[in-house]
Formats: structure tokens, sequence, C-alpha cells
């Protein structure tokens, strides 16, 4: 029937389309849409963007070594650090372990999360209790001072960062997606699929995940921000990677130097206002998202 | 005309700590085939306990305690798991009291039907889409909004929705739980109309809960009556709500506004509540309620007997009826026990 497969075309990409759903009514969001196809790009496309390696140290045509200079001078767009490395070019590669850092834990906290909240939630009895106590424990972590613990304990990387949330944040996710579990495995259509002889396993998949998985996402969303803002935070405390350059990384460099005191505000301020600008999007997008999940709450 | 189902001497009960609350105890009636059997009576009397028994599901701390559910044949309260569960939806369906939650929100209306064609009917994907089509301009919805989400759904339709997954599979009875509580009236007739026609066409018995006796005015073919876990009158509807025998339903008729009878328009509740079933009383367990009840009344409790043809009532002063309806139609009768 080549009709039929006429019109399934554009259905499948409306389909598609409509499931990803941005939350382009919202202003944020679309503030933080645009920053994260910006901040995606430049970490795609690091090596055609920067113009240096971030870790080479340059020299000037005099062969002297091309530090501190201010942004302009040179054809340095932002200047050079105390090193002679070139500023934006640390920016732009540090976008890229941003978003690797960002990405993976962000994956780790909803993945693991959405598992333990979906056992406890649906089997509930001594599972439950057991995840739940464990969840407790989590809470009791202090955050930081775990990632400095684990940092100090093994190689200095950027996936002790990763790590570290996947052993911690996986409790607040794990909780929220528990309760809503309790909610829906109470609801008809799964008591219909258990009594007309369902396993659990296909409940599970069939019913109950596909609903709490907008869930995941924001909570995914969020933990993106967490997990750069927690990286940048070990890198400036000195626990972070000092060959992988990160925007943390820069920040602690130029604290060493003593940026501030010399005024090289081209030095720290970038560095500091991606941060920002990253995470904050972050949070303007999974706003949105909320927007989408919980009109009810009528913002 | 012959039975389709039998309840017998049914008691089911819930496991609350150490205790055993019985919400249904040794209650029983018929469903004649092809009729619509209402079973009425306030929150927390036992009849959405006593539907679910039918179709076997149960909360976790219920079980079944005695009795018999004769259905077809078999005794659908000894049937081993995989032979109930063979039946369900097959031959005895299920209406859930929120439509709402019924459906799956994630997936696409004719997709769920689809699944329960093809998992439950073992139709070919062709024949389940063709059914579903079907059934859908059964209970009445255009076949077009078959690919609609639930949540694209009114309410009504989402009840008429609920109603062709239960028809689905023709089964022989369909038991409805509140089917047309959380709708407007207008809606609560369509409902109630379509059900009519597709019992009276499709040749279906049917067993409506409800608490609404309006609803049973207009719908149902029989009717019983449950107080406290236990039916207390079972007869044909008109029967019932012109010549009530059980002093329970005279009173649930006065607290039901009547639109023929230029009555004062006042509404006479029946003063109280229902006893505790975790220590239910010795005799009647309306007695604490009831302005005719005796001596006999409070000791020892009535035993259901079928007074006229077709007609059960469990009342120690049934034969006195035609008086005490008569006094049951006076406000004051029920205002002394308040």
């Amino acid at each position: 029937m080549p009709e039929a497969a006429v019109i399934r075309k554009p259905r499948v990409l409306s389909r598609v389309f409509s499931a990803v759903r941005l939350p382009v009514g919202d202003p944020f969001a679309v503030v933080g849409l645009v920053i994260y196809a910006l901040f995606i790009v430049t970490a795609l496309s690091a090596p055609l963007i920067a113009p240096y390696d971030p870790t080479e140290i340059l020299y000037t045509e005099n062969y002297d070594l091309a530090s501190d200079l201010l942004p302009g001078e040179e054809g340095h767009v932002l200047g050079t650090t105390s090193l002679g490395r070139d500023i934006f070019s640390q920016i732009v590669w540090g976008a890229r372990s941003a978003l690797l850092v960002g990405l993976t834990a962000a994956f780790m906290v909803a993945f693991i999360g959405s598992i333990v909240g979906l056992l406890s939630g649906y089997f509930g009895g001594w599972v439950d209790a057991l995840l739940m106590r464990l969840a407790d424990v989590a809470f009791g972590i202090p955050f930081l001072p775990f990632v400095i613990v684990i940092s100090a304990f093994s190689e200095p990387s950027i996936w002790n960062t990763v790590i570290a949330m996947a052993l911690v944040l996986w409790r607040d996710t794990g909780r929220v997606i528990r309760s809503q579990v309790l909610s829906l495995r109470s609801r008809g259509y799964v008591e219909a699929a258990r009594v007309s002889g369902s396993s659990d396993l296909k409940i599970i998949l069939r019913h109950i995940t596909p609903n709490i998985l907008p869930l995941s996402f924001l909570y995914g969303s969020i933990a993106i921000g967490w997990a750069i803002l927690t990286e940048a935070s070990i890198s400036f405390l000195g626990f972070g990677d000092p060959d992988a350059i990160s925007w943390g990384f820069m920040l602690q460099d130029a604290f060493n130097s003593q940026a501030l005191a010399r005024q090289a505000y081209h030095w720290f301020i970038p560095p500091g206002l991606a941060i920002i600008l990253v995470v904050s999007a972050g949070f303007f997008i999974s706003r949105g998202y909320e927007n989408l999940l919980f009109p009810k709450l009528g913002r | 005309m012959t039975t389709l189902l039998s309840v017998k001497d049914l008691s089911i009960a819930y496991k609350v700590g150490s205790n055993d609350v019985v919400a249904v105890s040794n209650s029983g009636f018929d469903v004649p085939k092809g009729t619509i059997v209402g079973l009425v009576g306030e929150s927390g009397c036992g009849k959405t306990t006593m539907a679910r028994a039918l179709t076997r599901v149960i909360a976790d701390n219920a079980r079944i305690a005695g009795g018999e559910i004769a259905f077809d044949g078999q005794d659908l309260a000894a049937l081993p798991e995989a032979k109930m569960n063979a039946l369900r939806w097959r031959d005895i369906s299920f209406i859930p009291q929120s439509a709402m939650n019924s459906l799956d929100p994630v997936y696409r209306v004719e997709y769920q039907i689809m699944e329960v064609l093809r998992d439950r009917g073992g139709m070919t994907r062709r024949a389940a889409r063709a059914r579903a089509a079907e059934l859908f301009e059964m209970v009445g919805i255009d076949k077009g909004r078959l690919r609609d989400f639930p949540h694209q759904f009114s309410g009504g339709m989402r009840q008429r929705a609920a109603i062709a997954l239960a028809l689905a599979l023709n089964p022989k009875l369909v038991v409805a739980d509140e089917p047309v509580t959380a709708l407007d009236v207008i809606i609560q007739r369509q409902i109630l109309d379509q059900l009519r026609t597709l019992q009276r066409e499709l040749g279906l018995s049917v067993i409506m809960v409800t608490h609404d006796i309006s609803v049973v005015a207009y719908t149902c073919d029989r009717t019983v009556v449950m107080y406290a876990g236990k039916v207390v009158e079972d007869c044909d509807t008109a029967t019932l709500l012109n010549r009530p025998l059980h002093p329970y339903t005279m009173g649930l008729k006065n607290a039901f506004p009547d639109l023929k009878s230029a009555g004062s328009g006042v509404l006479t509740p029946i003063a109280g509540s229902p006893p505790d079933l975790a220590d239910p009383p010795d005799g009647c367990r309306f007695a604490a309620r009831c302005p005719f009840a005796a001596e006999l009344c409070r000791s020892t409790e009535p035993a259901p007997l079928e007074v006229e043809k077709g007609h059960i009532v469990a009342c120690h002063r049934a034969s006195e009826a035609a008086q005490l309806r008569l006094e049951a139609s006076k406000p004051q009768t029920w205002e002394a026990m308040a």
C-alpha cells in the first residue's frame, strides 16, 4: 500500500516533535534553550572554534612568553593567562568538559534514581525498606565534602564528580519517583494488567515507566547544572584534574595567580560567567518543563 | 428466566491489624440472565467489595471467608486463579468507578483497546483494529477519536471508552462499579441509556453498583439493597420503590427527592451511622437506627426470607410492612430517632 506509506511518514515526524515538546512558550525557557544550543555547539566543535591548544604555552613574535596579555593583544580575543595560555581557547574547551560531566552525571542520577524509585514503589515491602534506608544514608552524606574525600583518595579526574553524584544524588530522584509509582500502581489500568496476568516486569515497563519518564528527565536536567557547579567547585578547591581544562580549573588558576589583585578581569570573569549562564540556562529549561509537566502549579 | 449468577452466603473479610472486619457477611442474591441488577446502599455497606469479589479482584488484605458464587455452572469462589483469570474479561468484565484512572495516559485509546483484544482475545492486529472501531460505534464515540490520547477525551467519553473496554470480548456478565457517579446528570442519562440499549441488544447481564436510588430506578430491573455488609431486601425495582418491606429501604427512599409527588420538599435523612463492622451488633444491624425496632430486633438477627414471590427481605416486622410504610412516610417518625 503506497498510500499508507505516504501518510505514515509525516506522522512519525510529528510524533517525534510532539514527544520532545520544547517548552517554547516560556520566555525564560527560550533563553535557556538558546544558551544551551550555543553551549552544546561550542562543546562539540571545540577543536574548530578554539584558535590554540588550551594547555599550550604561547610565545609572541619576539619570542617572549605571551603572558598576561590583555584582550585583543596579539590576536588573543580574551587575552592570555600568566603562563601564556589562550583564555578564549580554554573557555571553549571548558565547555566540552562541562558538557561531558553534566550529561554523564545527569544520566547516572536520573537512571539510578528512576530504577530505585521504580523498584521501591512497585514492590514495596522489604525492597522498599532497604532502598529507602539507603536513601536516608545518602541524604545524610554532605555532598561536597564527600566529593573531596573521593577525589583525595583516587586519581584526580573529572570523573570523580560524576561518581560522587551517582553515589549520592540519586536519592532525590528516587524518592520523588517512588511516590509517583505508589500512586500509579493503584491506578485502574495497572490493576487491570495485574489481574489479567501481566508479569511485574511487563507492568513496570509498559505502564509505569512511561508515566514517570517526564519526572526522570526533569530531575536529570536539574542534575546537569548541579554537576557543572560541583565540578567547578572541586576544581576551584584544587582537587580537580590538572590536565583537563575546565571552567573551575580556570578560576583556580586565576585565583592562584592573584588575577584579582592584578585586576585581570578578562581572566576570571569569562569562566565565571560561563558557569552562571549554563547552570541558570539549565534551571530555566527545567522550569519550562515543569510548567509543561505540572500545569496546575499555574505560574 | 434462567439464573446466570447466584451468590450464596458470601462472606468477605478484611484483615485490619489483627482483627477481621467482615465487610460482607452471609449475603447472597441472584442475577437472572439478561437483566440489570442494582446493588445499592450507603458508603461502606460492602457493595463494592461484593462486586469486586465477583471478579475476585479484591484487596490484598481481603479474602473470601465463605459462601459460593455460582456462575455458569462453576463456583467462582473456589476456582483456581488460572481458571478465574481465563474468565475475567472474557466472561465477566468490570467497569471501574473512575474511568479517569482506568486508562493509561501515555497510550492512545485505540492501542489500549487493541491490547486487550489481542492479548486477551487472541485477535490479529487487523481484526482487533476493526473490533475497536465497532466497539466505539457501539458506545457512541466517533471512531476517528480512537487515535486520541485519554486526556483528549471528556469525562463522559472516558467512561464510554471504559464501557467499550469492558464489552470488548463479549462478556456474559458486566459488573459496573458506580459507572456514572462522577458525571453530571445529562451525561449520566446518556451513559445509562447506552448501557440499557447495549444490554438489550447483546443480551448482557449487568450488575450495577450505586448509592444513587434514582440511577437504580431509571436503569435496573431488580434491586438488591445492602446495609452494613448484609443484603436486607432484594426484589424487582418497581416493587422495591412502591412497596418496600424493609424499614431501611423506606428510609432510603425518603432521603431522595421525589419529583413526581408534591410533598413538603423536605428530605428526611436516616439519623445515625452504620455499625462498626469490626464489632457488629447481635441483632438486626439496622436496629439502632430503625424507628420500628422491637425487642426481638435487638437480640436476634432476622434471616432473609422470600415473603412474596421474588421479594426477599430480612426483617422481623416484614408482615406489618403496609402499616410501617404509612408511618415511615411521616418525617416525625424518623426525626424521633435523631
